[in-house]
């Protein structure tokens, strides 16, 4: 009952905002679009994102690496005790898919600068392709190196953070891009962070860290 | 403001959320929320598309639907082989690690 009446008062409040701001909406569309010359896209959301407010971006990516960090600290990774059978069906759709996903997931980062896309919609896709190869239990994903992984998890803030001190060395500003690269800088950013959310995504559904990881003994 | 067969969609597509967000709230069986909260985030990327916001309809489908929904199937399985009697979606299967943790935990108890 409390429920539902707590419902009928947000929906009162979000109608009475919508009722009382109508024609009176204009934030900072114009902004954008007056600075969107000097972006180094056409996107307006990816120059909001990764130029305007790159710090902003920076930051999400860092929050990214702290929950595989605490997810890779609480438990390992359960193993499958018996070897799982893989149906053909199953494998026949792995097969298709997961080149697919990488395709697509490689195509929404690259049009992220004139089209809807980005970094996080193509490490979404990443991560799904993971989760398909996680969720077929494949021999292979668990022989990759837990070092590999991590290198895979750090490649996005690293090349991030390095963007950014590089700019501040350059420009004396943090994220400001030397005149004429913004775009080119943009699509490292984005292709680093895109490897990395994937990846990151996929450990999340993983749950815990490689058996390969750290020894037991070193972790008190 | 035009109508047009776009806004009796909108319309269906915004009842149908309201039905789905109430059902998956509602249900009993937490295997069929899950799925219910699936379709929830589909739908939801197909209004985001209706809402002119591409961006955030990618974001959606690929977070909201495609790797959230995994997750809770995941969680889902790991809290029904830890407490039995209830829904168990691979009864047949058994995980070295989580027998593992478990007697981690009991000692730690």
């Amino acid at each position: 009952m409390l429920f539902l009446f707590l419902v009928f008062c947000l929906t009162v409040a979000l109608g009475t905002i919508l009722c009382s701001s109508s024609g009176s909406i204009s934030g900072l569309a114009s902004a954008v679009a007056r600075l969107q010359e000097q972006s180094g896209v056409e996107s307006p959301v990816t120059a909001v994102l990764l130029n305007f407010r790159g710090y902003d971006t920076l930051l999400e990516v860092m929050v990214l690496l702290l929950a595989v960090i605490s997810v890779w600290s609480l438990t390992k990774a359960p193993v499958s005790r018996q070897k799982a059978e893989i149906s053909p069906v199953q494998m026949g759709v792995v097969r298709l898919l997961a080149p697919v996903m990488c395709l697509v997931a490689a195509y929404l980062v690259w049009q992220g600068s004139h089209l809807a896309g980005g970094a996080f919609q193509g490490g979404a896709i990443l991560g799904a392709a993971g989760v398909l190869l996680l969720v077929s239990e494949l021999d292979w994903i668990r022989t990759v190196p837990a070092f590999a992984i991590r290198i895979g998890l750090i490649l996005g803030p690293v090349v991030f953070t390095g963007t950014a001190l590089g700019c501040l060395f350059y420009s004396g500003e943090l994220l400001a891009y030397p005149e004429g690269m913004a775009g080119w800088l943009i699509l490292l950013i984005e292709t680093a962070c895109a490897l990395s959310i994937g990846l990151t995504l996929a450990l999340l559904f993983g749950g815990g860290r490689p058996e390969d990881d750290v020894p037991e003994g070193d972790i008190p | 403001m035009t109508y047009s067969i776009l806004t009796l969609f909108d319309i269906i597509l915004v009842l149908t959320l309201l039905w789905l967000g109430w059902q998956l709230l509602s249900s009993e069986d937490i295997f069929k929320a899950v799925i219910l909260f699936i379709s929830f985030g589909l739908l939801m990327a197909l209004a985001w598309v209706r809402m002119r916001a591409p961006d955030v309809a990618l974001a959606e489908a690929a977070l909201g639907a495609g790797l959230t929904g995994p997750l809770f199937l995941s969680a889902l399985r790991r809290m029904n082989r830890t407490r039995k009697g209830e829904r168990r979606l691979d009864s047949d299967e058994n995980r070295e690690g989580d027998e593992g943790k478990s007697s981690e935990q009991s000692q730690a108890l």
